[in-house]
């Protein structure tokens, strides 16, 4: 039995219900025959690599699904060293698909300079029908790319454009820099208002007769639990622990905690989100219980998560700047408690 | 099958003359290649105007386009431009002898070495290039082309003619743009013209580039929604909603537009600048409605400029957004 999220997902450029307007450009674009690069950014979850796989069977047909995925080592000869570092692609006929931001660290310009490059510059084969004198790269998050490698991205993009179309996706485009941006056709993805999801949920429970939960229990109640991933619910019994007491002896307790969540490969960015986003639901809770015209902290707070979060980016180790950050929510807590309720 | 060549590239000015509104800048050239006899020049300006392009139509008109292959060398930051390339590449090019001349072409007896996005140089590789530009005078021309002349270090700045390139104007960039419509047969709405101008802010490529992308997905005729769709504009009720959020006092309703707009994939540094359009639009009279005054403003704009800074750093988008909301509602709070 398949997933479900594979089952229904949209195959085609004309079976997409939630981007209509985009999946329509987008096939008027391959119709003209005159492909631009591209890049998709938008929230994760919105459908960005959706629309760029039922992009890619609109230009070569269903020969684009037919993709193996290969783990290569790659060998780069730099003036002073060798970097040998190995990059996992996923390819059919017409595409070549790969995660550059994966390399990490600096190396990320080695696998743009040379690796794409090198891609790039292979016309493609030809391969009888559904062949269109170009082939197209997928890179997948192209925001974590560091700036030296963008760099290097916009001579190749220029250069090799007979060739190869890029096709890239990409969350935070703020992190793109200009230069590239301007060489795409940007395509925004919006992720889906909850009313659509609801519609799509109740489309799919139809189809399949209603099953849904069968795990848990059948048929739902009004009140049904959805139970949160567990690190979420990890993160929000942080809060509450940090919430509870602010002590040294209490940031040690969640000092632990927090590594065991670092550990499990959370991002620091986003534990840092959804601790923020916990901590302000009950300072919530807590202004709404106690009616009193108090200064509202949370604005503070934010900007302790924004400042902590920047500096996260630039430093080496998140754990500090966690640390920091919840050392300095109890401290501003503690003292708003005091004059607050006095 | 003929690839699609980009509009930009395609109706790049090809001589001086053609180059767009910098009057100034064109007819000091124009004397200069008369006499064909170029200083070394420093280009700056903001993106757009045209500095690439004069640069290139210079070399063009000097050597003629078979010339210019071995007499022009065009290094920009997508090349590798460390110390060791200045030394090496640069160095090599510019001592060479200049072969034969080429006929109709004044062809001076001097090569051009153009260094596009020079400020993204490092220091050590621009004072690398001091002596090379002495050394090899005679028979090397530099063209240094940056946005910000201060980046350039002075002893490279002060060897050189500087120009600067001015943003252009609507007049200017309406011929234009009206020349590369008529061309491709497209039919531009006057109302999505206006858009068009304000959205690109005087960069004639962006408004080339924005242009041809709402070509490719809306075919022969444009109006303002085409426009809107491509530019990555957020539209105006969203900028006016954050900002009633703000007004409100109330932290709730800043989150609820913040994650809205964080949902919607709007990028973060254009919700800033569309933020400080509305803020510095608003009336400073203290009893207008929805004023917002002297003091206030000055606060705004500095949340937005270090809430830029952390984006530009890489920072988190939600963060950030959900701060500079808390800022400017705190801002608002104390006129």
């Amino acid at each position: 039995m398949a997933l479900w999220a594979d089952k229904y997902q949209p195959k085609a450029l004309d079976k997409f219900v939630l981007h209509k307007g985009i999946a329509d450009n987008l096939k008027k674009l391959v119709a003209t025959g005159d492909c631009p690069h591209t890049l998709f950014y938008g929230p994760p979850g919105a459908g960005k690599r959706t629309l760029v796989m039922a992009l890619l069977r609109e230009i070569y047909g269903p020969g684009a699904e037919k993709i193996r995925v290969e783990t290569r080592p790659w060998t780069i000869e730099l003036p002073t060293r060798k970097l040998e570092l190995e990059l996992t692609t996923v390819s059919s006929n017409y595409h070549v698909e790969l995660s550059p931001g994966d390399v990490g660290g600096s190396n990320d310009r080695y696998v743009v300079q040379e690796i794409i490059k090198d891609l790039a510059k292979n016309r493609p084969l030809d391969v009888a029908t559904g062949n269109k004198g170009f082939k197209v790269l997928v890179l997948n998050e192209v925001d974590r790319l560091s700036r030296e490698a963008q760099q290097s991205l916009r001579r190749t993009m220029e250069k090799y454009s007979a060739g190869c179309r890029l096709v890239m996706t990409c969350a935070n485009i703020s992190k793109v820099m200009d230069p590239v941006r301007s060489r795409c056709l940007c395509v925004r993805v919006a992720a889906p208002s909850s009313e659509v999801v609801q519609e799509q949920l109740y489309a799919v429970a139809r189809k399949e007769a209603l099953q849904v939960c069968r795990v848990q229990q059948c048929p739902l109640r009004e009140d049904q639990a959805v139970a949160p991933a567990d690190w979420e619910a990890y993160i929000a019994e942080i809060a509450g622990d940090i919430m509870a007491e602010q002590s040294a002896k209490k940031l040690y307790q969640v000092r632990g905690k927090l590594y065991e969540l670092l550990a499990n490969c959370i991002p620091p960015e986003l534990l840092l989100r959804t601790l923020l986003l916990e901590l302000l639901k009950k300072l919530d809770d807590e202004i709404k219980a106690r009616p009193r015209a108090t200064p509202d902290p949370r604005a503070d707070i934010t900007e302790l998560a924004a400042r902590y979060e920047h500096r996260l980016q630039e430093g080496q180790k998140p754990i500090f700047h966690i640390e920091a950050f919840v050392a300095q929510f109890m401290s501003r807590y503690k003292n708003w408690q005091l004059t607050a309720f006095g | 099958m003929t690839v699609a060549q980009p509009w930009v590239e395609k109706y790049r000015p090809r001589n001086v003359d053609e180059v767009a509104h910098q009057e100034e800048v064109v007819s000091t050239l124009k004397r200069s290649l008369e006499t064909a006899n170029l200083p070394h020049l420093l280009f700056y300006g903001p993106p757009g105007t045209g500095k690439t392009s004069t640069a290139l139509a210079i070399a063009r008109q000097l050597y003629g386009p078979e010339l210019m292959k071995t007499r022009v060398m065009e290094l920009n930051a997508s090349d590798e431009r460390g110390i060791n390339v200045v030394r090496k590449k640069v160095k090599s090019f510019a001592a060479a002898a200049v072969g034969a001349p080429a006929a109709g072409y004044p062809c001076p007896p001097y090569k051009l070495l153009i260094l596009d996005e020079a400020d993204s140089m490092t220091q050590d590789a621009q004072n690398a290039l001091r002596r090379t530009m002495e050394q090899y005078s005679k028979v090397t021309r530099f063209c240094f082309i940056c946005n910000y002349v201060s980046r350039i270090i002075e002893p490279l700045a002060s060897r050189c003619a500087k120009f600067r390139f001015r943003p252009l104007h609507q007049g200017v960039m309406r011929d234009r743009i009206e020349f590369i419509c008529a061309r491709e047969s497209v039919s531009l709405d006057p109302e999505a013209f206006q858009l068009l101008a304000s959205i690109s802010g005087g960069d004639l490529r962006k408004a080339v580039t924005t242009l041809q992308s709402a070509v490719r997905l809306s075919g022969g005729s444009v109006d303002r929604q085409s426009i809107l769709d491509v530019s990555g504009e957020i539209p105006q009720a969203a900028i006016t909603r954050l900002l009633a959020a703000c007004r409100s006092g109330v932290f709730d309703n800043v989150q609820q537009q913040v994650t809205d707009l964080i949902a919607e994939g709007y990028p973060a540094q254009q919700v800033l600048l569309q933020l400080q359009a509305e803020v510095l639009a608003a009336p400073d009279a203290p009893d207008a409605p929805d004023a917002v005054p002297a003091r206030p403003r000055a606060l705004v704009c500095e949340a937005l400029a270090q809430c830029d800074k952390a984006l530009q750093d890489g920072a988190d988008e939600f963060l950030q957004l959900l701060h500079v909301g808390a800022q400017v509602q705190r801002a608002l709070a104390a006129a």
